[in-house]
């Protein structure tokens, strides 16, 4: 395996920080590999609405598959082996950090959002699942390369700590990894491009009622039927639009990332059904904007709020998406 | 969405950080582009953080009718619920609740109390009473 110190690591800013730091460790190691090819080869496109979890009183609604996928689903397209760690005590997983960073590793981390003093204080959630690069330590700091961020950033050693140690629902019990074995091939290989495609049409026309194309009518469903009058209902149709646009997501949730995969996929493949797909996404993603951009006007009281309406629309995109999956899944 | 629609509204959620938006250029392919933000996100944001705010005031007033004890409000003002301070204090969920009323409050060992300020980030003295 090429050996890369981390003293010459690059950052670079990415949509979303799971398929950004996957992005990034590959590259620092000479594997050329954008966010937007490595999100869809680990077929990170999907929906989920799962209303017996919830998180802070809300059922948790997803555009991407679970946390540590992106990073996991890599291991076979590309053969590759990632080194997963995780700890038992914060001074371990710290003992560990350091010694990996001294042999000259990039290491990543999951991280608590709310305990990293970096973020905007507006943006600071218990959310327990946020990925990040540190690429070397400079006295009580490490050097910080956080996807979602323009420029690399610090952190003190105790704020990681606690960081990497918060409990709570997907609590990271200070996980770890680095890239143990470099891909052998020297760009992606296209069957595997193929293959992951399919797997995404898959899952979003999965015969589940959670998933997919179904999870989409299903949250459709329990929208239509909330009060227009009760603040509650506002409160669950922002929690959508969060989960769709302001959680790291490239616009779109995520719909515009997986186009861009799907313009480089009809370049390696040499298939331009993938590249006439991609433009349809782009389409469907713009829906997705509209449906974000009046659910808002409707929490400002800018026009009166309609369940019915929202539902009626996200149903739409239910249609488009499952006409556009079920097209591409036949040119794969 | 195109490369010149994509939003800069500088939203005040953001800090001034930018976020990376996917777009379309004058030839159709997507390329990574920066946003100062877009007013959308910055709606549902605030929104959320109302809530937590509500909460957090809430709990301040009833701290002062003595409804409830200090770490009702500091569990929400660090923007945590019941399960989470349960969770990350190591203490059961009953126990938590059994806490947030000011008389079992009061009781609290100074050990029990050191547990609560190191999930919640704060210091004992901190953690006793509630800012004017």
């Amino acid at each position: 395996m090429q050996t890369k110190n981390n003293t010459e690591f690059v950052h670079q800013h990415a949509g979303h920080c799971e398929s950004g730091v996957a992005s990034g460790l590959l590259r620092h190691h000479g594997f050329p590999i954008t966010e937007s090819m490595a999100f869809g080869l680990s077929s990170g496109l999907t929906f989920a609405y799962l209303p017996f979890i919830k998180l802070s009183g809300l059922p948790l609604i997803a555009y991407r598959s679970p946390p540590k996928s992106l990073i996991k689903g890599l291991s076979k397209p590309l053969d590759v082996a990632f080194q997963f760690e995780t700890f038992t005590s914060p001074d371990k997983g710290q003992a560990r950090l350091d010694e990996l960073l001294a042999q000259g590793k990039v290491v990543g981390l999951q991280t608590s959002v709310y305990w990293l003093p970096y973020f905007p204080p507006e943006m600071r959630f218990h959310f327990n699942a946020h990925n990040l690069l540190v690429y070397g330590k400079d006295g009580n700091d490490y050097l910080i390369s956080d996807p979602v961020f323009e420029t690399p950033m610090r952190c003190a050693t105790d704020d990681l700590n606690r960081s990497r140690f918060a409990k709570g629902v997907l609590a990271p019990k200070g996980l770890l990894y680095t890239l143990k074995t470099l891909p052998q091939q020297s760009q992606v290989n296209p069957i595997a491009i193929n293959k992951a495609i399919a797997k995404t049409c898959r899952s979003m026309l999965a015969p589940v009622p959670i998933a997919g194309v179904r999870g989409m009518r299903l949250l459709a469903k329990k929208i239509e039927g909330l009060p227009n009058t009760a603040p509650s209902s506002a409160a669950f149709v922002g929690h959508l639009v969060r989960m769709q646009e302001e959680i790291g997501t490239g616009g779109a949730g995520f719909r515009f990332i997986y186009a861009s995969f799907l313009q480089e996929a009809a370049d390696c493949v040499g298939k331009k059904s993938y590249a006439d797909a991609a433009d349809q996404l782009i389409e469907i993603g713009d829906g997705w904007r509209a449906l974000a951009l009046t659910t808002a006007r409707m929490i400002k009281a800018r026009e009166p709020m309609d369940a019915k309406h929202l539902a009626h629309l996200l149903r739409k995109q239910a249609d488009s998406e499952e006409t556009f999956f079920k097209s591409l899944a036949k040119t794969v | 969405m195109d490369l010149v629609d994509v939003p800069q509204e500088r939203n005040s959620t953001l800090d001034g950080q930018r976020k990376v938006v996917y777009a379309k250029d004058a030839q159709g392919r997507l390329c990574i582009t920066a946003s100062s933000g877009w007013e959308v996100e910055e709606i549902v944001t605030t929104q959320a953080l109302d809530h937590l705010n509500q909460l957090s005031l809430q709990a301040k007033k009833d701290v002062k009718q003595g409804l409830v004890s200090p770490l009702a409000y500091w569990m929400h003002t660090q923007r945590m619920d019941e399960a989470l301070l349960a969770q990350s204090s190591g203490f059961w969920r009953w126990q938590v609740r059994r806490h947030l009323l000011p008389k079992h409050f009061q009781q609290l060992s100074d050990e029990k109390l050191a547990r609560y300020a190191q999930a919640l980030g704060l210091s004992i003295q901190t953690l006793q009473s509630v800012p004017a």
